[in-house]
């Protein structure tokens, strides 16, 4: 076996392997704190990347600075569909929520499409493109950089949960609302706050695969399904687990690629995540870390 | 400090629970309020902090007055910021926090960071307990000691009135007197007006300055502690003392007439 090959498709692994993290991530935010299945967390991801592209292109400012004024926007999208959509649905069935969000991925595909045309549309280069030696393999610039914002992002998410006031009433929320009301928490506002974290950790998201594909197109959004084995691997209610989780599904995916596509002739890649979300159904129906319940006896 | 007068409260706007209850919480003091199951109890705090929306209820008329301030129908975290915390039934701690991150949601509403560390140390000072394990998950303390953090998560807002919703529930009878002298101890040293609702008459009266006794939606009696310790009805129904010269046996139907006597 070829150690180099090997390495390679490791690395490539993680590199996708943490934008699904990402995006996962936003999903389980969502998910716990308002029991709903976001459908739209690709979309949410291709919405973001196009913002950004728009500033880079319309605008002469840093590449980091764009970033930021893509997640104001991406935070700003997430707060209105949440006020405007999701909440007088709250109290209603999953399955209509689920509809919903179903639908409004739609619309956001819809109006992009209707802004940007279908074409891919080239994405300005922001890293240094000449390789970076890393023992035997030489691994592009804009991967390491993608690992070290997804790394970043995640630091600062779980110490936003773990320290912040805010973050702990979020958890205290998704753990019971009720009781939160109780507490004086604006259960309504940690609703918008959830929605406009999962919009933004997306849009990051979008953003890197922009900058790693070298242009962006409507299969950003197929992200958004690539994110249910991942989140359903991890457990749907664990910001860790949805990082494990797209971690191992990236990986998963390029070694089937890599090694199962030569022998079938292709597809291999597109499928093994699925395999996976299905072997794990029948094994672990609450994924890896999903909430085990505390029962005193 | 607390008025409600003539309160009704109606769930899924069919169902009428409270059915004109009127009763009033001097500042400082702690008062009882007591009663059999179904009684409207929980429904009365709940109309006092703001609950009742959650579960589709109402305060269809009356008033319900906090410090010369008509409250009825007010969002819960605006409640809470006037001062009213309610300890709810069942303890209701988040399980899958510790300790410590419980007590930081009790304290949500305050902006005062320096005294909010104090308050978390004063609280531990109330439960040492909590302390030793301030960083496990809440989940996994005893019910007693649950019941205590609850009560600590109230301290945490400092709240002019706390709504306490039975706090001896499934709770050993050694670790009652224990947690009932401590809210004793709450209402004597930081001042906290206390409205108490109980199942367990004698251990509430062990407290309390003065109490109400409700059946059906109303108040079917009110006094001091002394008045109601005294009274024959509470005794036989509440105290489980009855008049001691004979015992009572279930052939004795004249009870049950008697407690209708109080609608």
């Amino acid at each position: 076996m070829d150690v180099t090959f090997l390495l390679q498709l490791i690395i490539n692994g993680l590199v996708v392997g943490s934008i699904y993290a990402l995006v996962a991530t936003g999903f389980v935010i969502i998910y716990k704190a308002t029991s709903a299945l976001n459908l739209a967390q690709g979309e949410f991801l291709m919405v973001g990347a196009y913002i950004c592209l728009n500033i880079l292109t319309k605008h002469q400012i840093p590449f980091w600075q764009a970033v930021l004024i893509t997640f104001a926007f991406s935070a700003l999208l997430g707060v209105i569909i949440e006020r405007l959509i999701l909440r007088p649905l709250i109290g209603s069935h999953l399955i209509s929520v689920i509809m919903v969000t179903l639908g409004l991925s739609s619309v956001l595909k819809a109006l992009i499409q209707l802004a940007y045309g279908t074409d891919t549309i080239p994405f300005p280069e922001v890293f240094p493109s000449d390789p970076v030696q890393i023992g035997p393999i030489p691994v592009s610039q804009g991967y390491l950089y993608a690992i070290a914002c997804v790394t970043i992002l995640v630091v600062l998410l779980t110490s936003f949960f773990k320290y912040s006031k805010i973050g702990v009433a979020m958890r205290a929320t998704a753990s019971s609302q009720q009781v939160a009301l109780s507490m004086g928490i604006s259960v309504k506002m940690m609703f918008a706050i959830s929605w406009a974290i999962a919009a933004i950790v997306s849009a990051m998201g979008g953003i890197l695969l922009g900058t790693i594909r070298g242009g962006i197109d409507m299969s950003l959004s197929f992200m958004g399904l690539k994110v249910l084995p991942v989140v359903i691997l991890g457990g749907l209610d664990s910001i860790i687990g949805a990082i494990v989780g797209g971690l191992v599904i990236g990986i998963l995916e390029n070694f089937s690629g890599g090694y199962l596509d030569p022998v079938v002739g292709g597809g291999a890649k597109e499928v093994a995540p699925y395999v996976a979300l299905i072997l794990i159904l029948m094994f672990k129906p609450y994924g890896l870390f999903g909430k085990k319940k505390i029962e005193r006896v | 400090m607390l008025t409600i007068s003539n309160a009704e409260v109606i769930y899924n706007r069919v169902i009428l629970v409270l059915k004109g209850l009127s009763l009033h919480v001097p500042e400082g003091k702690i008062v009882a309020l007591l009663g059999a199951n179904g009684a409207g109890k929980s429904t009365t705090l709940k109309a006092i902090s703001g609950l009742l929306k959650s579960e589709d209820g109402e305060i269809s008329s009356g008033s319900i007055e906090f410090m010369g301030e008509r409250i009825n129908n007010m969002d819960p975290e605006n409640i809470v910021r006037k001062g009213i915390f309610q300890v709810m039934e069942g303890r209701r701690v988040f399980e899958d926090l510790t300790i410590d991150e419980n007590l930081t949601v009790g304290g949500h509403t305050r902006k005062d960071s320096t005294s909010f560390k104090r308050d978390k140390e004063l609280v531990f000072d109330y439960f040492p307990r909590l302390r030793e394990r301030r960083n496990q998950l809440s989940g996994f303390l005893s019910g007693g000691e649950q019941q205590m953090l609850a009560i600590g998560r109230a301290l945490m807002a400092r709240p002019k009135l706390m709504l306490l919703d039975e706090p001896s529930l499934g709770i050993a009878p050694l670790l009652v007197q224990e947690i009932f002298q401590l809210i004793k101890t709450i209402n004597t040293e930081e001042k906290t007006t206390i409205l108490l609702v109980e199942q367990n008459a004698n251990v509430a009266f062990s407290i309390c300055d003065y109490a109400y006794i409700m059946e059906g939606g109303r108040v079917a009696m009110s006094g001091t502690t002394e008045q109601m310790k005294s009274n024959d009805d509470v005794k036989e129904f509440y105290l489980g003392i009855g008049e001691g010269k004979d015992k009572k046996s279930y052939c004795d139907l004249k009870s049950y007439k008697r407690r209708k006597r109080w609608l």
